[in-house]
C-alpha cells in the first residue's frame, strides 16, 4: 500500500465532503417539509389523492431517472429555458438538490404517516377537551409523538439519502463520489479510490446511527430504564 | 505529477507481466477483441440494434481484412477502458485514444491514424467568438501557445467550459485555463458536454476536431467551432490504437495495416467519408 498516495487521495476526496453533506442536509430538510405538507393534504379527499399520486410516482421510479428527468429532460423544453426557473435549473447543484428533495419527500411522507397513525386517539381527544386548537394539538401532541414513533424508520431514510447523494456525480457535480470517479478515470486505481470513498460514507453513516440512537433514548428515557 | 507517475509505473509493471502470457499465441490464430465506446461520433457509434459503426469500425475492419485478423469489437465505458486493457479484458482499444507520454507508460500504441488537434465549440446565440479561428497553436512551442491562450482567456474569463473527464482536453484546461478565471466543468460522458452546451448550461465546450464535426453537422445553424486548434504537448500526437504493453506482434500487424492504408490512400478516403475532411496522416 502506497500510504503517501492514500493520504493525498483522502484529502482530495474530503474536498467533496462539504457538497455531499450540503446536499444531504438540505434534501432532508426540504424533503421533511414537503412530507409534512403531503400528510396535511391527506386529511382532505382530493388532497389524499394528490399525495397518493405523488408518492406513487416518486417511490415507483429510480432516483437516477428522476435526476436525469430534471437535469436533462426539463432543459429540452424552450419554455423551461426561458422561464424564471431556468437560473435555478441551469445549475447542476439545484437540479441535484431538487431531485433528492422530491424523492426524499415521498419516502419521508410514508414514514411520517406511519408515525401519525401510531399517535393514540386518546391523547388527541384529551388535548381537545383541554381546549387546545387544532394547530396546538398538532404542535404539542400529535407531531412530537409521531416524530418519535417514526424516528427508527427515519434514521434509515437519513442514511439512505446520504448515500443517494452519490448519484449527483452523474450530472457533473464534484461530491465525494464525483471526485472519486474523476480520480479513477485519471489514475485507473479503482480499488484504492473507491475503498477510500466508501470509508468516508461508512464513517458518516456511523455518526448518523449513533446520533439517532442517542435521540431515541433522549426522547423516551422511560423505555431505556430511566426513572420517570 | 510525481504521484501520478508512480501510479502509472506500478500499473506498467503489472501490465508487462500480463502481456507476456497474452502475446504468446500467434496473432492470426486468436480472436482479437477490440474495445470501443460506441458513443463517440463519427469515430464510433452504436445503431439502435446495438451494432457498432463509424470511422474506427471501418478502419479496424479494413486492417483486419488486410492482415487476416479475426476481430471482435465490444462496447465499453470510457472511464476504466484503459485499465481494462491493462487487466487483459481485451486486446486493443480503438476509441480516439490520443497518444500521450503518460499513457505510453502503461500501454503501447500503433501509429497515429488521426493527426489530432482540439477546438472550442460554442452556440452562436451565446455571442461568444474566439479569435484565431482555425490557426494551429502548438503546445510544445511557448511562442505559439502563449499568445493563443492569452487570446482565448480574454474571451472566456468568467465563463464556464465543459469537457469530458480524464481526456487530453481536460488536462489542457487544467494546465492552461483553470487558474485564469475560467471555470471548468467535467463530465463522465462525452455527449453530456454537447447536451449542456446546447441548452446553455456551459458557455463553451472543448473536444477533438474529429469529434466536433458530428455535433456541428446536427446543429449547423446554431453552433460553431471557434478559436485556435491546439496540438502537441498534453494534447498528444493524434489517436492510435492502444494494445497491451509488450504485445509487439499485434502492434506490428495493426501498424502494417495502417501503413498500407496510408500508402494507397484508403485511410484518407475513410476520413473524407466520415469527417468530410482529411484528418489522417498522409505518410508515416
Amino acid at each position: 500500500m502506497d500510504t503517501v498516495y492514500l493520504l493525498d487521495l483522502f484529502k482530495k476526496l474530503l474536498g467533496g465532503l462539504p457538497l455531499t453533506l450540503n446536499l444531504a442536509v438540505f434534501a432532508l430538510l426540504g424533503g421533511f417539509a414537503i412530507a409534512l405538507l403531503l400528510n396535511l393534504l391527506r386529511t382532505t379527499r382530493i388532497g389524499n389523492a394528490v399525495a397518493g399520486t405523488y408518492i406513487f410516482f416518486f417511490r415507483g421510479t429510480p432516483l437516477l431517472v428522476q435526476l436525469f428527468m430534471i437535469y436533462f429532460g426539463l432543459a429540452q423544453f424552450e419554455f423551461v429555458r426561458s422561464s424564471f426557473l431556468w437560473p435555478l435549473l441551469r445549475e447542476p447543484y439545484w437540479c441535484g438538490l431538487i431531485a433528492l428533495m422530491l424523492n426524499d419527500a415521498a419516502y419521508t411522507a410514508e414514514i411520517l404517516r406511519g408515525g401519525l397513525r401510531a399517535v393514540p386517539r386518546g391523547a388527541q381527544e384529551a388535548a381537545r377537551v383541554s381546549g387546545m386548537s387544532r394547530l396546538q394539538i398538532l404542535r404539542r401532541v400529535t407531531l412530537p409523538i409521531a416524530v418519535r414513533q417514526a424516528l427508527p424508520a427515519y434514521s434509515n431514510e437519513i442514511i439512505s439519502m446520504l448515500k443517494s447523494t452519490a448519484l449527483v456525480s452523474m450530472i457533473s457535480l464534484m461530491d465525494v463520489t464525483g471526485i472519486a470517479r474523476e480520480a479513477v478515470a485519471e489514475t485507473w486505481r479503482a480499488v484504492e479510490i473507491f475503498l477510500c470513498a466508501g470509508l468516508i460514507y461508512l464513517v458518516l453513516s456511523l455518526i448518523i446511527t449513533r446520533a439517532t440512537s442517542w435521540a431515541e433514548r433522549a426522547l423516551s428515557p422511560w423505555q431505556f430504564g430511566a426513572r420517570q | 505529477m510525481f504521484k501520478i507517475t508512480r501510479a502509472l509505473a506500478g500499473a506498467a509493471f503489472s501490465a508487462t507481466l500480463l502481456a507476456v502470457s497474452a502475446a504468446s499465441a500467434d496473432v492470426t490464430d486468436r480472436t482479437i477483441v477490440i474495445a470501443t465506446e460506441g458513443s463517440f461520433p463519427p469515430s464510433n457509434m452504436t445503431r439502435p440494434n446495438g451494432e457498432l459503426y463509424g470511422f474506427e469500425i471501418d478502419l479496424v475492419n479494413e486492417i483486419a481484412e488486410r492482415q487476416g485478423l479475426k476481430v471482435e469489437m465490444i462496447s465499453q465505458a470510457w472511464d476504466g477502458m484503459i485499465q481494462g486493457l491493462i487487466d487483459g479484458k481485451y486486446d486493443a482499444i480503438v476509441d480516439g485514444v490520443s497518444i500521450t507520454e503518460a499513457r505510453k507508460e502503461v500501454v503501447d500504441f500503433t501509429h497515429n491514424y488521426t493527426t489530432g488537434g482540439s477546438t472550442f465549440v460554442v452556440m452562436n446565440a451565446s455571442g461568444i467568438d474566439l479569435p484565431m479561428d482555425g490557426e494551429v497553436a502548438q503546445l510544445d512551442d511557448p511562442e505559439s501557445i502563449g499568445p493563443a491562450v492569452d487570446a482565448v482567456v480574454e474571451v472566456l474569463a468568467g465563463k464556464t467550459v465543459g469537457v469530458q473527464q480524464a481526456t487530453i482536453q481536460s488536462a489542457f484546461l487544467e494546465k492552461y485555463l483553470e487558474d485564469r478565471d475560467v471555470t471548468v466543468r467535467t463530465y463522465p460522458n462525452g455527449p453530456d458536454v454537447y447536451q449542456d452546451l446546447s441548452v446553455g448550461r456551459i458557455d463553451a465546450g472543448i473536444a477533438s476536431v474529429t469529434n466536433v464535426p458530428a455535433f456541428l453537422e446536427k446543429n449547423a445553424d446554431t453552433a460553431s467551432a471557434t478559436g485556435p486548434i491546439f496540438i502537441g504537448g498534453v494534447m498528444g500526437a493524434g489517436s492510435g490504437l492502444a494494445v497491451q504493453k509488450g504485445d509487439a506482434e499485434l502492434q506490428a500487424a495493426l501498424n502494417a495495416g495502417l501503413e498500407s492504408m496510408v500508402a494507397d490512400g484508403t485511410l484518407a478516403e475513410l476520413s473524407k467519408k466520415w469527417f468530410g475532411l482529411v484528418v489522417t496522416p498522409q505518410q508515416y
